[in-house]
């Protein structure tokens, strides 16, 4: 590739049904880049996970996809609550989503160890009140 | 197992799919999205009881082959074109989850999960 190539999606927070359809996007462009399918599967769930996270605390927010030649970034940056704590929003199984979003499949508390699990690394910066940035990144 | 067989051992109706003989290699069945996220599979089927597009992207962020909706669960016309844009093979059996999870494990379609990372 030689040089980076930056994808942008803004995530609509309104509606639960919509959600993914960012991950959906990257994941033929990421096709048409010719990226092989083991990494383009491990970018795609980690950046579903994450766009379900935003649809579901946060109203939304923005998702940046970097190409380059060592991988493949995301960043997911949202204006929405903030994590009290976040170690503890990494335990598989714990989970601040409300009741209604477990009927729907999701807020099962695998959201953030999914996307870690996925990624070979992981960040996430967050202030209460202020919103979340979670940046990943799977390597080539 | 193919597509094909998967209907017929759970007496299925094909709501979209246009190649039914291509060969599923492992199978999950839950509701719970974020769990079927959690195991790597290949070339899977995902029979599930839960009813929104979320079970369709799923499927597709996994690469799945093919959803069955257990217990009489009818998929909408938007799921359904859904599946279909991303060459995903939908079914619908009368069949629990229980029951049909047993009749494919039974017929040699087993789990073959593993946990991602």
């Amino acid at each position: 590739m030689g040089e980076s190539l930056a994808f942008h999606y803004e995530v609509d927070g309104g509606d639960f049904t919509s959600a993914g359809q960012a991950s959906v996007k990257i994941k033929k462009n990421l096709r048409q880049l010719g990226v092989d399918a083991e990494t383009i599967r491990r970018v795609s769930i980690a950046m579903y996970e994450g766009e379900i996270n935003m649809v579901i605390h946060a109203n939304g927010g923005n998702a940046d996809v970097i190409v380059d030649d060592t991988g493949v970034t995301i960043i997911l940056a949202d204006k929405g609550p903030g994590i009290a704590d976040t170690e503890k929003a990494m335990e598989e199984g714990y989970s601040t989503a409300p009741d209604n979003v477990r009927s729907l499949g999701f807020g099962a508390g695998m959201g953030l160890p999914n996307m870690k699990r996925y990624t070979d690394d992981m960040k996430i910066e967050s202030v209460l009140g202020e919103g979340t940035t979670i940046t990943m990144k799977v390597n080539f | 197992m193919t597509i094909r067989e998967i209907g017929d051992l759970l007496d299925a109706r094909v709501l979209c799919g246009k190649d039914l003989d291509v060969d599923v290699k492992s199978a999950c069945g839950s509701d719970m999205m974020s769990d079927v996220l959690a195991f790597v599979k290949h070339r899977a089927a995902l029979l599930t009881g839960l009813v929104n597009p979320q079970v369709i992207r799923t499927a597709e962020m996994m690469d799945m082959l093919c959803v069955v909706f257990v217990r009489d669960k009818t998929p909408t016309i938007d799921m359904i074109e859904l599946a279909e844009e991303s060459g995903i093979a939908v079914l619908a059996t009368s069949k629990r989850m229980y029951e049909a999870c047993g009749i494919l494990y039974a017929n040699g379609l087993k789990g073959n999960g593993e946990l991602h990372g």
